[in-house]
């Protein structure tokens, strides 16, 4: 009712006064609108933020004891080698299972990208499927698919000869099992991936096929160049995704460790950061040494997401239509 | 296609192996599907039988039945049901009202809101995860569903941001006419501006029920007790607590698994949509 008068009164003259009344109007309805997000914002983010910092400058452990330490928490962090273990182990799924996963969903959507195949959607679906079967259900399957000697892969590798090693139990393959799993389950990545594909114009390729360029050429020639803003934002997101590795991760060592709970799986070799920095957290409620390291995460995820920022605002501009 | 003398016979060899591999790597994904749904329906006794036996014979469909009775999985599935639409309706409720005050509402605020959104969604959960621990102890809502449900009815950066990018398409002439209409905003947004972004909120709803049905970490933090248990954590305890019982636990999987696969179908164009749009595809 109040807008009907200042519109109506605008044309004789105040509108100057108006003008000013309409955006004093506008304000209040703005935040009104977003109140949630700003109460949400203190509540769930700025105190939460600001608390994990402080934290991490003291030995809380959630009961009793919360003295200020200064910089001992980030200098134990620095000393703990069970820190230098899970770096490792988090550095190890990152570098293999980022270029593997991204090969895989690329392959796929490649595949699926085919001129003149029929039921292309029905593939789609099937390649898609592996990606809805919820994370801790999955993990149950590939622990079933990789039992050391019942399990589906040992079985079919046993057809060509191959002695499949004990994915669980063996330290050295603990890691390679978890990474199965997830290319198992690249099925984002393969639709993302094949969107982009789509969007390459076809008169590049008609160009270069009468030009003699044979589908090898093709690809690396007119394919991989457009779409590179794509891959490049794929590979930072994974990579960031795999920093804060936990649910597979936890789901595999809690089980194929019995001895110890949550414990780091065999000879600890499934002791990622996150889930060392659980264990720390909600089992040795060590909550003070927890925040020093989620605060020393963030930093290395914000690092990595300034360059996502990046790379994606150079996608924007490399429009190839 | 635009040759004049039909494929070549590289295109011919190229198409061969495309299709080749096609119904290669559709075979590799789909077994451990069928290796779940297989174990799923197998006699206990069989399941580590050599060499492996490829079919369930007899299928045993009571391990449907067993699952449900040994597991206490009516009452895991309920609560999981319970712990995953509260979120869909309290983004619902909260995303598209904040990104109406970003998009549709010319005020200062919403230009200095919208860095800050995209900002706390660099923050990894991992930060504020102990904190709010803390809180919640504190407040006594642990062992509660509160913690996991409260915080989607003030908004989530990422779906603030999926509704913001669509709404922001929405011609403002349809808004600024309603308002010289008279209309409030709070009408304008619930049935103009609601209907407008319909397949856009169908899309936030399908991804946050799917986050919700498949989160570990917020039921392991908040739900010790088992009465309280999703299906997530179910699981996981009803495998510690026992010797693994495959055909059990692979039925258990199938049940947690076949309700997303249903919705896959009836809901695949929001899926696709959703996917590409988070990916700055579109």
């Amino acid at each position: 009712m109040k807008s009907n008068v200042i519109v109506e009164r605008a044309p004789d003259g105040s509108a100057r006064l108006s003008v000013s009344a309409r955006q004093r109007r506008f304000n209040r309805i703005g935040l009104m609108f977003a109140s949630p997000w700003i109460i949400g914002f203190l509540c769930f983010t700025i105190v939460p933020v600001g608390m994990a910092i402080y934290y991490s400058f003291t030995n809380y452990d959630l009961f009793s004891r919360q003295d200020w330490v200064w910089f001992q928490n980030y200098v134990d962090i620095f000393h703990d080698r069970y820190i230098w273990k899970s770096l490792g182990n988090t550095m190890y799924v990152t570098l293999i299972g980022t270029p593997l996963g991204q090969v895989v969903a690329l392959a796929l959507a490649l595949l699926l990208n085919q001129r003149r195949i029929k039921g292309i959607p029905v593939f789609r679906t099937l390649f898609y499927l592996p990606t809805l079967v919820p994370i801790v259900a999955s993990s149950m399957l590939f622990m079933w698919v990789l039992n050391g000697n019942h399990g589906l892969l040992n079985t079919v590798l046993g057809w060509f000869g191959i002695p499949g090693p004990y994915w669980l139990s063996d330290p050295k393959f603990t890691k390679m099992a978890l990474i199965i799993m997830d290319v198992w389950r690249c099925g984002t990545g393969m639709i993302i991936y094949l969107a982009a594909l789509r969007s390459v114009p076809e008169t590049f390729y008609e160009a270069a096929e009468l030009d003699g360029a044979g589908p090898v050429r093709r690809f690396f020639s007119i394919t991989l160049p457009c779409i590179s803003p794509t891959i490049e934002f794929q590979v930072v997101m994974s990579m960031i995704s795999h920093f804060q590795y936990f649910t597979q991760a936890y789901v595999f060592a809690s089980l194929t460790d019995m001895s110890n709970g949550a414990g780091g799986g065999p000879g600890n070799s499934m002791l990622f950061y996150c889930l060392y920095l659980y264990r720390k957290a909600f089992l040795q409620y060590k909550m003070g040494y927890a925040s020093a390291m989620a605060v020393l995460l963030a930093i290395i995820v914000i690092v990595a997401t300034a360059i996502v920022m990046y790379f994606s605002e150079k996608s924007v501009n490399y429009d190839v239509e | 296609m635009k040759t004049k003398h039909g494929p070549s016979l590289s295109s011919r060899i190229t198409r061969f192996v495309g299709i080749f591999l096609l119904f290669f790597f559709a075979a590799v994904f789909a077994l451990p599907l069928y290796w779940m749904i297989r174990t799923a329906l197998m006699d206990d006794a069989l399941v580590f039988s050599i060499p492996v036996r490829w079919v369930p014979d007899p299928a045993v469909w009571e391990n449907f039945v067993t699952v449900f009775q040994r597991m206490d999985l009516a009452k895991y599935i309920r609560n999981t049901v319970f712990s995953s639409v509260m979120p869909v309706i309290g983004v619902l409720f909260s995303c598209p009202f904040i990104a109406y005050s970003l998009t549709k509402v010319p005020w200062k605020g919403g230009k200095i809101i919208f860095p800050i959104i995209l900002f706390t969604m660099m923050i990894p959960w991992q930060v504020t995860q102990i904190p709010m621990y803390s809180i919640w102890a504190k407040l006594g809502l642990t062992d509660s569903f509160v913690p996991l449900i409260l915080p989607t009815f003030f908004g989530s950066g990422y779906y603030i941001y999926l509704c913001r990018q669509y709404m922001k398409s929405l011609p403002n002439s349809v808004i600024e006419a309603a308002r010289i209409d008279g209309a409030g905003d709070l009408r304008i947004l619930y049935t103009i501006v609601y209907p407008m972004c319909k397949s856009t909120l169908t899309t936030i709803a399908v991804l946050v029920f799917i986050a919700h049905w498949n989160d570990l970490n917020g039921p392991l933090l908040y739900l010790q007790s088992s009465s309280k248990y999703t299906l997530s954590i179910g699981l996981q305890q009803f495998r510690k607590a026992d010797n693994p019982e495959w055909p059990l636990l692979m039925a258990a999987s199938t049940v947690f698994t076949v309700p997303l696969i249903a919705l896959f179908f009836f809901a695949q164009q929001y899926f696709l949509n959703g996917i590409s749009t988070t990916s700055g595809l579109k």
